[in-house]
């Protein structure tokens, strides 16, 4: 698989771990919208089953831009041969900590924790390193997660 | 990951968090090495929170390896000399790796 180099276009990572939570595969493709309408091309790494979850819901890649394996990426990332402006990590529990920490010590860019599902406020609580935090307690309502991103997104 | 599996390391513990992982290697391992989120070993890189160790016993390398459906694993992987010869030549190398 070829993957995206380090070029002058504004990129974002999305980094997706297991689907198990609804609200992940629906946030990421909102995301996605709101990335797209700021002229950044998201892409997103992830396990497969993630990837495979939006691919079907997305099939005329209207959002999605590449996507790709989470091991290979960050071995891209790690190599220099791959960055990004922005990169969001989804978090619902604790291996998801850490890749957040290993992308906001490999990137150069800004790197935003979303942290969801029923141990979000625990699991909050142990980001202890620089990246911003968005947090909502939910597992199927998008909402309160959808509402805290569009708070940020004049950010970006 | 294939290497890694190849391998057949032995599970010294799973699931664990990056913190339980972070204590364990510390403890038991006297000779341990801080490594950067990120850094290869065998044919996987290492994930984390800072500070991440990989500890040596021996020719014995372990090491915490993070699976996203299945947390964090810490793996000894026997008779990895190459890699232990890797980690002490490294150790002077404050960017890569530091000795505890």
């Amino acid at each position: 698989m070829s993957m995206p180099s380090i070029t002058g276009e504004k990129v974002a990572l999305l980094v997706l771990g297991c689907p198990e939570v609804p609200v992940q595969t629906s946030i990421a493709l909102y995301l996605m919208h709101i990335l797209r309408k700021k002229g950044i091309r998201p892409i997103v790494a992830g396990t497969k089953a993630a990837r495979t979850l939006l691919d079907i819901a997305d099939i005329d890649r209207h959002y999605l831009g590449d996507l790709v394996d989470l091991d290979q990426c960050i071995g891209e990332i790690a190599e220099k041969r791959m960055d990004a402006d922005l990169c969001f990590v989804f978090i619902h529990k604790d291996s998801g900590i850490s890749y957040a920490a290993t992308m906001s010590s490999l990137l150069q860019g800004k790197v935003y924790a979303l942290v969801f599902g029923d141990k979000a406020q625990e699991l909050s609580q142990q980001i202890t390193f620089s990246v911003g935090v968005i947090t909502a307690r939910v597992t199927h309502n998008p909402t309160p997660l959808k509402n805290k991103i569009d708070a940020l997104a004049g950010e970006w | 990951m294939g290497c890694v599996e190849a391998r057949r390391c032995e599970v010294l513990a799973s699931q664990v968090t990056f913190a339980e992982c972070r204590e364990y290697i510390t403890t038991n391992f006297p000779e341990h090495y801080e490594v950067e989120p990120g850094f290869h070993l065998f044919d996987v890189y290492i994930i984390g929170v800072p500070p991440v160790y990989v500890g040596i016993e021996g020719e014995d390398v372990i090491f915490p390896y993070t699976k996203p459906c299945h947390g964090t694993f810490i793996l000894r992987a026997k008779g990895a000399g190459e890699e232990a010869v890797r980690l002490r030549a490294l150790k002077t190398d404050k960017t890569k790796t530091k000795k505890r």
